[in-house]
């Protein structure tokens, strides 16, 4: 209930709180909204020596904008909360699906702290927004002191439970989603712990389809079911050049769990799990596909 | 090391030096003597902590009082005073922090001011009407959090109310009542404020 | 007694006012100077050997006052619940000695001005732990060879019962059928909202102590704390001010509560330990913890012959206030509403290095009811019979009351057929059952679960039972008129506050708004018992309209004296009483109440003052029944479940507030539809616990319940002046079998017979594709379930290893 002691800075700009950052690195964090670093530290399963508030940055991070030079895409600040993506009318327009997701993450009073930034960072196994960055092919915007700036596509970022494309120093501020392609849709479907909330399988599956009607990009992305948010490319395969019929989406969905060790937990055992991935696959998929056809 | 921090409560300002890791919660019962916010679990997921910073619902167990230098905080204790819901906070502006914009209030719908002149908000007063508490330990943070839901939600439906209440349990009333209550509440609120007589 | 427009009203609740404002004053928010907060060491291990303690490092932490452990305090508690007649009940430390016995178990205690340095002291303190094999299920404590819990308690048996009636053999030889059912109830955790509290402050010079703890027995704990200090009763106060719940869980002695009151005479300032969730999951009290294995011989029309029933209980590692007697109260309630006439049971009581298990919201009667309702339900699939018309076959008829049960109960009043007929009413029962074959045809799985049952509240007399269980109230008219009740029966949002001013408002009428009621306090009245098994109405409630009433009579006589009559000739009406047939000649309850303490208008026989008190013991037990029906639709490709509907039919005789009564039934099926569905307390193989916080522990949130039907009827009882029966648990006890028996109902086309609780998605899911697997699996199991009855604990049934 209690974290342990630790130091406090609340920087007032990013290239002052990327110097604090890149000091000791092993034992500094970085606070967005606190709602899933916070719980560990009161835990006392993390205890970092100090850690640095994002929160007078909100005024340079906390913006969702169309994207620089690509007129259809959005640039969404590391530090925009679920709250604001949810009811964001650009994020509802271009991609509705982050909408969706963010609406639904935790409860009301978690959606007001949490943070894109703060979630995709901290790479929670079972956190909903990992899954919805891969389907959509997010670009994430890595910073570091100086103005040093990289950019990882999404499939490179998550690395393993908790584990992310992070250096030392650097933070993420930037989540780019692309223009949202001609006949293109995407939704999320997911078996919610009734206890944490969090995915025992949750799946953001991305279509796009040909003039022919057939499946031109497929993307379905898995979390909660492996150490790490992953896309299920034998399933992506399985589907991209075919029609997209429900039979062939059933086969597909098969193999949404090929190659990974599902996790276990006093909640849910490995088979069930595997088995829910493949059903909200399919479920994703279906709604996907809707939304696909119905886009202009 | 202690900071120092200036936080708004209820209204009033206040001053204070506490160390980084004192948790918002325990800066509220603890330093400020207003123990309405109550402490029901670890993981933050009961919600009992609900308070308001900057309009917005958070559970108070899982900020720093750090965290709320400069910002505005609103307990139950504070809740009665606010009157109707103001309007939704603006969008965030460049080069400002994320304010919760006050415009004046509206002329507080007087009904029933309780005993000695309480002068409960219509949410408070709803729950008492409708018996949506038993034990009232969850109480404060269940009301704070009707508060936000009715702000984004002002005419919710049954099954909005439900949803927007997912992070508070309660083990005694298993919700119905608290679902009428927040029902009172939303219709009341809804309604047109009285001319002034 | 005198019925007015307050008792059966519903009125909001006086409580309300403080609570909504945050104004509420729970153990918590009661601050005194120069507190300091105690944080308990507590074993990693389910059974270990404890070696040496080195608080060095913790001591020298800045602002620790003082780290104690066994060496220190050797304290013990006792049980109210020894049962076993032959051994005295193993000594329970309230810190662990040279063995710790269940994870969590207190090793020590730190305090420290701080709450956060108390947490962090803790976690310096070292401890050696030799950790030794343990027995964290029933059956690996009933193993050949299992470790030993308590050494005294050979294969970790506390106790044998056997209550038989009847020729249980013949019973089976003249059976149609034998039905047969496994079952394991799963442990829970009360989960009040607000987890345990207690401040103590010692004045050495005073020689007083005063205890607030957050408990529904204040004056049991009064008791057991002056014992253990040594000090008198008189000079101990407990408290109990606004708690945030019980369900059972508080109604108890705990090490916490003592050690708090035992570090504040010790050290000589306020000691204050508040618990957090994960402690309160490890050792607050858990509920339940029971395997059944029931065979009934039915006849072709599905009436019950004779029962059998092996009922095994898990005490856990210690006997707390009542640990022993809860599984007791499964076989006192084994028939149920049923009029079975034979039965032959046998409870055994089992140690495990687990938590200690107490009472939990119905507290033995859920236990009983499950398998009886599981029971007729599985009578009714193998015999092809409606599950309604197999309970009506088998309920006690109305012109069967008073009824002494096979087991020994003697029910007071009821008419079982009516709530079950009034439920399936308002369920739209046929309709339903038409929907459901409509539905099937779609490859779509509705299900509809009853759960009928008759539930023991209000437990007396004292001398049957064998403990003090009756209440005490005190009515004091004050001198202006207003009205003060003091009642040993605190609330833990129960609303005593209103409904006991109720009481006393329709006895004497006098204005609502008139009556205030103190509780929880041992300073202030007269001794009492406490809140628990839902006796607050027909138990207090008889102790508080006695003492009213006696009130009433003493204000005739001053009244007689003020009117210069008689009182034969006085009526008493509306708070006021006045000369028969002489309409002018009339004193008001207030004028009555100012002359009494007045006094010098008093003839000299009469004494001054208006106050009666009276000590309440019931002659019997009363039972309250109902039935419950549950609508629910199964997703068989998930298991996920969808509750549509819940019909709640209950019948608590005189219901003093209704508004307040369907509170106690909404919150108790929520409870109902937590361990169906949701909560389970789970321990691994080594004893611990996996499910220590509420990222693992799942209650019904708002969204996971469905709108709850109320009906009720009304079957006055006889064991006290209200014929109230009392409301607080049955809410918990029907729903939880509507609940299951439905989804069970919904898999009937798959031939799943049972699915242990909590019905998770996957364990519906799973259970699904055991039956779809083929015969092959179905034989195993069915060669399973015909095993001869060798008299050791059957084998387990597939999926539930390690219980």
């Amino acid at each position: 209930m209690f974290p342990r002691a630790f130091e406090y800075v609340a920087p007032d700009t990013l290239d002052e709180a990327l110097a604090l950052l890149a000091e000791d690195p092993d034992e500094t964090r970085a606070l967005a909204g606190g709602h899933s670093l916070l719980p560990l530290m009161k835990l006392r399963l993390a205890a970092p020596r100090r850690l640095v508030d994002l929160r007078r940055l909100r005024g340079a991070l906390a913006h969702v904008q169309p994207a620089n030079g690509n007129g259809g895409g959005l640039a969404i600040g590391a530090l925009v909360t679920y709250h604001a993506l949810a009811t964001d009318p650009s994020v509802h327009e271009r991609h509705p699906v982050m909408a969706e997701v963010a609406a639904a993450i935790g409860d009301l009073q978690v959606r007001n702290r949490g943070t894109i930034g703060g979630s995709l960072a901290h790479a929670d196994p079972a956190g909903d927004l990992p899954a919805v960055a891969l389907a959509l092919d997010a670009r994430l915007q890595l910073t570091a002191r100086g103005g040093a700036e990289r950019t990882v596509p999404a499939t490179d970022f998550f690395q393993g439970a908790y584990t992310t494309a992070l250096g030392p120093g650097e933070l993420l501020t930037r989540i780019d989603l692309p223009t949202p392609l001609a006949h293109s849709g995407a939704a999320y479907a997911k078996a919610r712990n009734p206890a944490s909330g969090y995915a025992v399988a949750g799946v953001a599956a991305f279509l796009a389809l040909g003039a022919d009607g057939r499946v031109a990009t497929a993307r379905v992305a898995v979390t909660g079911v492996g150490e790490v948010a992953y896309r299920a490319t034998a399933c992506e395969a399985a589907l991209r050049g075919q029609e997209p019929t429900p039979e062939r989406l059933r086969e597909a969905v098969a193999q949404a769990a090929a190659g990974v060790q599902p996790l276990e937990d006093v909640y849910a055992s490995g088979a069930y799990r595997a088995h829910l991935t493949s059903l909200y696959a399919e479920r994703a998929l279906r709604r996907a596909l809707e939304r696909a056809r119905g886009a202009s | 090391m202690k900071l120092p921090i200036r936080v708004t409560v209820n209204g009033a300002p206040q001053a204070h030096e506490v160390e980084p890791r004192l948790l918002l919660v325990h800066y509220l019962r603890d330093v400020l003597g207003l123990t309405g916010a109550h402490v029901g679990c670890d993981t933050s997921q009961c919600g009992a902590c609900t308070v308001l910073v900057d309009g917005q619902a958070v559970k108070s167990c899982t900020v720093l009082a750090v965290q709320t230098d400069g910002a505005e905080v609103t307990t139950i204790e504070g809740l009665a005073a606010l009157g109707p819901t103001p309007p939704a906070p603006l969008p965030v502006r460049e080069g400002g922090e994320d304010r919760h914009s006050q415009s004046p209030a509206p002329p507080f719908p007087t009904r029933e001011r309780g005993p000695g002149g309480l002068g409960l908000h219509p949410l408070q007063q709803a729950f008492w009407d409708q018996h949506g508490l038993q034990c009232g330990y969850c109480t404060p943070g269940m009301i704070m959090a009707a508060y936000d839901l009715l702000r984004q939600h002002p005419r919710p439906s049954e099954a909005e109310i439900r949803h927007g209440l997912e992070g508070v349990l309660c083990r005694c009333t298993g919700y119905q009542h608290i679902v009428a209550a927040v029902q009172q509440a939303a219709e009341q609120l809804a309604a047109p404020a009285p001319p002034a007589s | 007694m005198v019925l007015s427009r307050s008792v059966g009203a519903s009125i909001k609740r006086r409580e309300d006012p403080r609570l909504v404002t945050g104004q509420g004053q729970y153990v918590d928010d009661v601050r005194l100077p120069g507190t300091l907060y105690m944080a308990f060491v507590r074993s990693p291990h389910a059974h270990a050997r404890v070696g040496r303690i080195d608080a060095t490092a913790a001591l020298q932490q800045p602002g620790v006052a003082a780290v104690f452990t066994h060496a220190d305090c050797a304290l013990a508690l006792t049980t109210h619940a020894a049962l076993n007649p032959e051994k005295p009940p193993p000594p329970h430390p309230v810190l662990a000695g040279d063995r710790v016995r269940f994870v969590g178990e207190a090793v020590a205690v730190v305090l420290a001005d701080d709450r956060y340095v108390a947490r962090d002291a803790a976690d310096l303190v070292e401890v050696e732990y030799e950790p030794l094999p343990a027995a964290a299920s029933m059956q690996a404590a009933l193993a050949e060879g299992a470790p030993l819990v308590h050494d005294d308690y050979p294969g970790n048996v506390y106790m044998k019962m056997q209550r038989n009636q009847g020729d249980i053999e013949a019973a089976f030889r003249q059976a149609a059928r034998v039905v047969r059912l496994d079952i394991f109830n799963q442990r829970v955790n009360s989960l009040p909202m607000e987890p345990r509290a207690a401040l103590a402050e010692y004045r050495r010079y005073d020689e007083t102590l005063t205890l607030w703890s957050s408990n529904q027995v204040p004056h049991t704990l009064r008791s057991e704390v002056a014992k253990l200090l040594d000090m008198p009763e008189s000079r101990v106060r407990v408290i109990a001010p606004d708690v945030g719940g019980g369900f059972g869980s508080k109604l108890n002695v705990y090490p916490e509560e003592v050690l708090t009151a035992w570090a504040a005479k010790r050290l000589g300032r306020p000691v204050k330990w508040v618990e957090e969730r994960r402690e309160s999951l490890l050792t607050l009290s858990h509920g339940r913890g029971q395997i059944d294995e029931i065979e009934a011989a039915v006849a072709a029309d599905g009436k019950i012959l004779g029962l059998r029933a092996r009922v095994v209980g898990d005490l856990g590692a210690h006997l707390l206030l009542f640990t022993a007697l809860i599984p007791v109260l499964t076989i006192n309630m084994l028939v149920g509403p049923y009029d079975i006439p034979v039965v032959a049971s046998e409870l055994t009581e089992v140690f495990t290095h687990c938590a200690p298990t107490d009472a939990h919201r119905g507290a033995g009667r859920p236990e009983a009811t499950f398998l009886l309702e599981r029971l007729m339900d599985r009578i009714a699939a193998e015999l092809g019979l409606d599950p309604a018309d197999v309970r009506r076959r088998n309920f006690v008829q109305p012109g069967q009351f008073p009824y002494t049960s096979a087991v020994g109960s003697v029910y007071d009043s009821g008419n079982y057929p009516a709530a079950l007929d009034k439920a399936l009413e308002v369920v739209g029962y046929r309709a339903l059952r038409e929907e459901q074959r409509r539905l099937r045809a779609q490859g779509r799985y509705l299900g509809i679960g009853l759960g009928s049952y008759v539930e023991l509240t209000g437990v007396g007399p004292s001398r049957g039972f064998g403990a003090p269980v009756w209440e005490a109230a005190v009515v004091r008219a004050e001198p202006d008129g207003t009205v003060t009740v003091m009642c040993g029966a605190p609330s833990q949002g129960q609303g005593h506050e209103t409904s006991f001013a109720q009481l006393v408002a329709g006895e004497l009428g006098v204005p609502f708004e008139s009556v205030r009621v103190l509780t929880g306090d041992t300073a202030v009245g007269v001794t009492g018992i406490g809140t628990f098994g839902s006796r607050s109405m027909p138990v207090a409630g008889g102790a508080i309209v006695g003492a009213a009433a006696r009130v009433r009579e003493k204000a005739l006589q001053v009244a007689a004296a003020l009117l210069e009559a008689a009182p034969e000739d006085l009526e008493y009406r509306d708070g006021q009483a006045m000369v028969r047939g002489q309409p002018g000649k009339v004193v008001t309850f207030q004028q009555i109440a100012n002359a009494a303490y007045a006094a010098f208008m008093l003839p000299p026989e009469i004494e001054p003052g208006l106050e009666a008190t009276m000590f309440f013991d019931p002659p019997n037990m009363t039972y309250p029944f109902g039935t419950h029906v549950c609508v629910v639709e199964v997703d068989p490709s998930s298991g996920e479940v969808q509750l549509l509907r819940f019909v709640a039919v209950d019948d608590a005789g005189r219901i003093i507030n209704p508004l307040l009564a369907a509170g106690q039934i909404h919150g108790g099926i929520a409870q109902g539809i937590g361990q169906a569905l949701y909560e389970e307390i789970v321990y691994d193989e080594q004893g611990q616990l996996r499910t220590a916080s509420l990222m693992d522990y799942a209650i019904p949130t708002a969204d996971k319940v469905p709108a709850y039907e109320l009906d009720h009827t009304e079957t006055p009882g006889t064991t006290n002046p209200l014929g109230a029966k009392g409301i607080g648990e049955a809410g918990t006890i029907g729903s939880t079998p509507a609940v299951v028996n439905a989804v069970l109902d919904a898999l009937q086309p798959f031939g799943v017979t049972h699915i242990d609780m909590p019905l998770k998605p996957e364990r519906i899911w799973q259970a699904i594709r055991g039956r779809q697997a083929g015969a092959q699996d179905a034989a195993v199991v069915e060669a399973a379930e015909e095993a001869p009855d060798t008299g050791e604990p059957r084998r387990v049934p597939p999926g539930q290893e390690g219980r």
